[in-house]
């Protein structure tokens, strides 16, 4: 299948685009009314899940896959976007706890500040679930429990695999870091300099930043490129794969082979990467689930069932992926995404 | 002809001696830096790379410099980089034919253009606040159209607008060496210039001799949106998708800066589309070269920020009065001795 029919089906018509514009503009509004709308069974749980935005395709997908599995499960859900503003967040969870809702869910956009609004929800006795991202507090009563990844994991999968690739073999990395300053991006990076130190036959020799985006991933593997000498970069590592894109672009425009002349790796599992798989123009992605909303709900009912607290970090599995399997984990994500 | 080119270079030595410095930083960093060889009938080496990388900035501070020379500022460019690289890539991908999805983006960066003109010329709105509208609403108004994800596409023709080749140099770097040329001869071979610096200068006096500088003021803007969707284009062809989210992201204020360092004054009057350029490309010097260093990364923004401060204060006219008399303090001392 060439590139022009897999995107057919993502092209943009007026009344999607149309749609959308409606959809952004009266989010909260719409999402409200949409739960209004099927909270037809009384008897199912009813949950607030507080979004940080719509900033990327990960998140798009995060929020998807929230809707899907609360409609799965008898869930009434109460979406609200923040739109990257913790002050939208405080309100949203306080709208919630007003509406009596059975347990709240919430992407924290920032790490501390959250203390008075969760003491508000656990004063009302309802559960909270942190997704995604955890939060600073002396005081961990107040969540249920908290499902990420583990972020420093992702990093030694990645690390593991390409040691496990290479085999005894002498392997120079060149490594695109994230926005510096980010912890995401230290734990990505500490992760897989773990699981490389183990090796003596790998060494990482550049590491610098691409600031997560395609465009810089690019520029900063151009340079690699040119600083080091001809064909002795043997593995990339890319803490998101949006860099890597843009890197194995840079890799074909100065005339060499990605996949095979210089090995990839990086993190997050987005439709683009896996296409890339299934051309052999990449190697391997390791995932991060976007699929929180659902474990969050299946914790939630074994909670409320059995009334056992759950472990305090449910760490979501950072799975890695490969070739084999790309084409079609990329059919499964493209509409995802 | 040629004395007046003589005329321009003598003006522009501090921003050549610059270029020149930040050039022999890169030699520094990597020898070889300097080497060009022809390979495929298109020119390659560390020079074509910086004016290649160079482009986009370079487009922005064409259309910035005038805008800056009425005492205006456009913080909008960096933004309708973004919109016209969606619309161009949802074009495409929509089956639109491509020099339609080019002339679209264009045209909307003209509308953009358009409408910080209204706002400033007819309206009268302080150009920082009327610009910042459309830069904090714009990226909204991408994320619409690409429906927040980055809109990958495989359109060859638009795709060669970053990647083709022409008169052996990158078609970026001959889109802005081009857009430099055409906006340099139509500010300095007419009235044009004098205009735009006259209404920088005294608006009113201007006005009352007789220039129209409503039509002055909306003009540099719609230009400075052309170039930007120019710039756009470029960005969006190079990664081969739209990215809503980071396309253009800061650029604006390095497109400030360049026409900072090309010798214009925030305050008006006075400005040079050649240094401005020259001013662009110095960044992009300092910035490769930082990038291949293979310093750590968390160095990249404090070292690019030292360079610039060292940049402008060089320039300051208060400073050189002062650092002629500890120049001469100095000798004194050593002559005594």
């Amino acid at each position: 299948m060439d590139m022009k029919t897999l995107l057919g089906s993502r092209k943009i018509s007026r009344q999607g685009l149309a749609r959308r514009m409606l959809g952004i503009g009266t989010a909260v509004l719409l999402g409200s009314l949409a739960a209004g709308c099927d909270s037809g069974d009384k008897k199912g749980l009813t949950v607030g899940f507080s979004q940080i935005g719509s900033e990327s395709g990960w998140r798009a997908a995060e929020t998807k896959l929230a809707r899907q599995g609360a409609e799965q499960r008898g869930i009434t859900l109460k979406f609200s976007d923040a739109q990257q503003r913790q002050e939208n967040q405080i309100k949203a969870v306080r709208s919630f706890i007003a509406q009596g809702v059975d347990a709240i869910l919430l992407a924290p956009v920032v790490s501390s500040g959250w203390d008075e609004v969760l003491g508000e929800a656990k004063a009302a006795n309802i559960p909270v679930i942190l997704l995604d991202r955890q939060i600073d507090t002396p005081n961990v009563d107040l969540y249920l429990t908290a499902v990420t990844s583990d972020t420093i994991e992702e990093g030694r999968v990645a690390g593991r695999w390409l040691a496990g690739k290479v085999q005894g073999r002498d392997c120079r990395i060149v490594e695109i870091q994230g926005t510096v300053g980010a912890s995401l991006v230290a734990n990505r990076k500490k992760g897989f300099e773990e699981a490389i130190a183990t090796a003596p036959n790998l060494h990482l020799v550049r590491t610098q930043s691409g600031e997560f985006t395609r465009a810089k991933g690019k520029e900063v593997m151009e340079g690699f490129l040119k600083a080091e000498a001809p064909g002795s970069i043997c593995a990339v590592y890319a803490h998101n794969d949006d860099m890597m894109i843009g890197a194995i672009q840079a890799i074909k425009e100065a005339g060499l082979k990605p996949g095979t002349d210089i090995l990839t790796v990086s993190i997050d599992g987005v439709p683009d990467i896996f296409k890339a798989m299934a051309d052999g123009d990449a190697n391997a992605t390791v995932e991060l689930a976007p699929d929180m909303a659902p474990r969050a709900y299946d914790i939630l009912l074994a909670y409320r069932k059995d009334h056992a607290p759950p472990p305090k970090w449910v760490q979501t599995p950072s799975k890695l992926y490969e070739p084999d399997t790309a084409a079609a984990e990329y059919a499964r994500r493209k509409d995802l995404y | 002809m040629s004395a007046f080119i003589l005329i321009r270079l003598k003006a522009a030595r501090p921003q050549l001696a610059l270029l020149v410095l930040a050039l022999l930083v890169n030699v520094f960093v990597a020898p070889g830096f300097l080497d060009l060889r022809l390979q495929d009938g298109r020119l390659f080496g560390g020079l074509i790379d910086i004016l290649n990388r160079g482009a986009p900035v370079m487009l922005l501070a064409v259309g910035m410099a005038p805008v800056i020379a009425t005492r205006g500022i456009d913080l909008s460019v960096g933004v309708i980089m973004a919109i016209s690289g969606a619309v161009a890539a949802a074009g495409v991908n929509a089956g639109l034919a491509w020099p339609l999805a080019i002339l679209a983006a264009l045209a909307t960066g003209l509308v953009c253009g358009l409408w910080n003109g209204l706002l400033v010329a007819v309206f009268r709105l302080q150009p920082i606040v009327a610009t910042l509208i459309l830069m904090v609403a714009g990226r909204g108004i991408a994320q619409l159209i690409t429906e927040g994800r980055i809109l990958t596409f495989t359109e060859p023709h638009l795709i060669a607008v970053a990647g083709a080749t022409l008169a052996a140099l990158p078609l970026p770097v001959v889109l802005a060496l081009a857009a430099a040329g055409l906006t340099g001869l139509l500010v300095r071979t007419t009235a044009l210039g004098l205009f735009v610096e006259a209404v920088g200068t005294n608006p009113r006096s201007s006005r009352l001799a007789g220039v129209h500088t409503s039509l002055v003021l909306g003009a540099v803007y719609v230009w400075s949106g052309l170039m930007a969707a120019l710039a756009g284009l470029i960005a969006t062809a190079d990664i081969k998708g739209a990215d809503a989210n980071n396309a253009g992201l800061w650029l604006e204020l390095d497109a400030i800066l360049a026409v900072v360092i090309g010798g214009t004054s925030l305050y008006g009057g006075r400005f040079s589309i050649g240094r401005s350029v020259l001013g662009a490309l110095v960044l992009q010097a300092m910035r490769t070269a930082i990038l291949r260093a293979g310093l750590p990364p968390e160095l990249n923004l404090v070292l690019m920020a030292l360079v610039v401060a060292a940049v402008l204060t060089q320039q300051s006219p208060a400073f050189r009065p002062l650092a002629q008399s500890l120049l001469a303090r100095f000798k004194n001392k050593e002559a005594q001795a």
